[in-house]
């Protein structure tokens, strides 16, 4: 209606959108691009002011610096075990309970949905002294199967209330035509729905795996040589210098977060719906 | 769940209560691994630290430990020293600064997260890069941002800390670094704001805004008496998570800020210092006690004052 009645007022307006987009863009984009940049610099180029730093020669020594460090290769793969432990496990038993919650009719089925929601908003400190004393005592201090088995504490919830809420929308017929032909309630589960929540599976997977990916209290306090990628990052300190080497930082910084930028990109659709089931559903 | 009858219409008469109660018996058995993780990482744990709480005790040897009641909480001395944490400054300072970081935080979330899903949800070029864009600062690591932007704000080699504000610590000074927190958390989680208001938006009947363009009524006003009311219950939903995460904010903290500071910013980051770095098992508990008791009474107020349906 405005553009038929003011050509100039049109353009104006369009003209100030998209600068709002770029601003956007710039905001959410430049400081992760600033980052790379700093990971391809030479440390000795760091003092130098904004137009030459972005001028000055690439190199790839900071990246050599990050690959060539035990700790950090050690850390990876640590935090690849430990991630993919705790997500299958959360997933497995998820997905009983998922399915119990979503197709089932008993009675206190509200309860332990409340009950999981609000373990979902536990504050993961008013666990951690108890936690400690028991990882102590079972004797898992600083290996992986303390941080495996204590990430169910977010894992769970999050499988749980998404799969739910996916087993709901399930088509009831399937289920019934399985139970028809003699199915226990297990096989139903496994041979029948399990494939069809698939998609489900492979997003909620993902996102926990990204949330294990990122734990950082649990890893600093069960764990002090055998540590995860999130304490390794925040205590970097490159091959031998003194000051913060802050081109291996980037660098390392960098190395962690490229994949998991990968995945959400190829999985975008799945994340966005999965975040929303998840949250804005529950 | 009105599926059970049809599964065998013939008898279905005879045999449907038992096919619920056979049901009713097997849920539980699905119910059952979900239950026991459940109590074993959460029930328990919170157990033992509202056990804890009550005693004296040392991380080193949590078995000697002594009964002493609510002085974790609230104890003075003979000579009139107050060993309670709750007569600890250092704590208030912690709970105000929490406080402070959550709500300006959140506030300016929610309004970038706005913003940013209204401009991502109209149509212009370029609509697919920014929707990807808008991902990006979501999927980066906590400790990696934290490292990211205490770069940044480094005094002399850092974008901001350098070029913008000429060579002042930031992050040394308590009054200023509590701003420079809330500016990575906004930078950090505005992106899953807008993701979750855009799939409210999304979801919006967009031929009730034909309606509105022909009645005549300006976007300004479709964005208040349409947009805004309808979207309440997706935008609620996403305030009450982002709350309860930012109430329980340690890692950027922890890393930028380092464990003593992080112990007068954030009542995690006190009660760790306390817990951890000074292996207090006792008093310790007594602080995450109180952030447990502290965060479910917000929810519960949340919950009753909205009325947010999680279901």
């Amino acid at each position: 209606m405005l553009a038929k009645r003011n050509p100039t007022l049109f353009y104006l307006q369009r003209i100030g959108f998209y600068v709002l987009v770029i601003l956007i863009a710039f905001y959410l984009l430049f400081p992760f691009l600033w980052a790379v940049l700093t990971s391809f610099r030479r440390g000795g180029d760091l003092f130098l002011v904004p137009s030459k730093f972005i001028l000055a020669p690439s190199t790839i020594s900071n990246y050599v610096t990050v690959f060539n460090n035990p700790q950090f290769q050690h850390a990876f793969l640590l935090s690849l075990v430990v991630a993919a432990g705790s997500v299958a496990l959360s997933l497995l038993i998820g997905t009983l309970a998922a399915y119990a919650l979503g197709r089932f009719r008993f009675k206190g089925k509200s309860m332990i949905l409340y009950i999981i929601l609000a373990v979902s908003v536990f504050p993961q400190i008013a666990v951690l002294g108890g936690l400690y004393t028991v990882v102590q005592a079972s004797g898992t201090y600083n290996n992986p199967v303390a941080l495996i088995f204590s990430y169910l504490i977010f894992t769970i919830p999050f499988t749980v209330w998404v799969l739910t809420s996916f087993v709901r929308d399930i088509p009831g017929e399937l289920e019934e035509a399985s139970l028809v032909d003699g199915a226990t309630p297990l096989q139903t589960l496994f041979l029948v729905l399990f494939p069809v929540m698939m998609p489900a599976l492979v997003t909620t997977g993902l996102l926990a795996f990204i949330n294990c990916w990122n734990e950082y209290l649990f890893a600093l306090t069960f764990t002090s040589s055998n540590r995860t990628i999130p304490p390794v990052i925040a205590n970097f300190s490159g091959a031998s210098q003194f000051d913060q080497p802050w081109g291996p930082i980037m660098a390392a910084s960098i190395v962690v977060t490229v994949p998991l930028i990968a995945l959400v990109l190829i999985f975008q659709r799945n994340i966005v719906s999965g975040l929303t089931a998840g949250a804005v559903k529950g | 769940m009105t599926t059970q009858s049809t599964v065998t219409p013939n008898n279905a008469p005879v045999s449907r209560k038992g096919i619920e109660a056979a049901r009713a018996r097997q849920a539980i058995w699905f119910l059952l691994p979900t239950l026991i993780a459940i109590a074993l990482v959460a029930g328990y744990p919170l157990y033992r630290t509202i056990y804890y709480s009550l005693f004296e005790a040392n991380l080193t040897n949590p078995d000697q430990a002594k009964f002493v009641g609510l002085h974790n909480f609230w104890f003075t001395t003979e000579d009139g020293i107050g060993i309670g944490f709750l007569q600890d400054p250092k704590w208030w300072q912690s709970v105000q600064n929490t406080l402070l970081f959550t709500v300006v935080s959140v506030f300016l979330e929610t309004v970038f997260g706005m913003i940013i899903a209204l401009v991502v949800n109209s149509n212009f070029k370029g609509r697919a890069f920014m929707r990807t864009a808008m991902l990006i600062p979501w999927a980066i690591p906590t400790v990696v941002s934290a490292q990211m932007w205490t770069y940044m704000y480094n005094d002399s080699f850092g974008l901001i800390g350098r070029g913008v504000l000429g060579g002042r610590a930031l992050l040394a000074d308590s009054s200023s670094a509590i701003w420079a927190m809330i500016a990575v958390d906004v930078w950090k989680t505005t992106s899953f704001m807008a993701l979750l208001i855009l799939a409210g938006l999304q979801s919006l009947p967009s031929d009730m805004y034909e309606a509105a363009d022909m009645d005549g009524a300006s976007k300004w006003t479709q964005f208040w008496r349409m947009t805004l009311p309808l979207l309440r219950p997706a935008l609620l939903v996403a305030l009450v998570f982002r709350s309860l995460d930012a109430l329980r904010v340690f890692d950027i903290m922890y890393v930028m800020l380092g464990a003593n500071n992080a112990a007068t910013t954030s009542m995690t980051g006190y009660a760790r210092l306390a817990l951890i770095d000074n292996q207090l098992l006792g008093s310790g508990s007594a602080v995450a006690v109180a952030i447990f008791v502290i965060i479910m009474a917000i929810v519960v107020a949340y919950v009753t004052a909205f009325r947010v349906k999680f279901d």
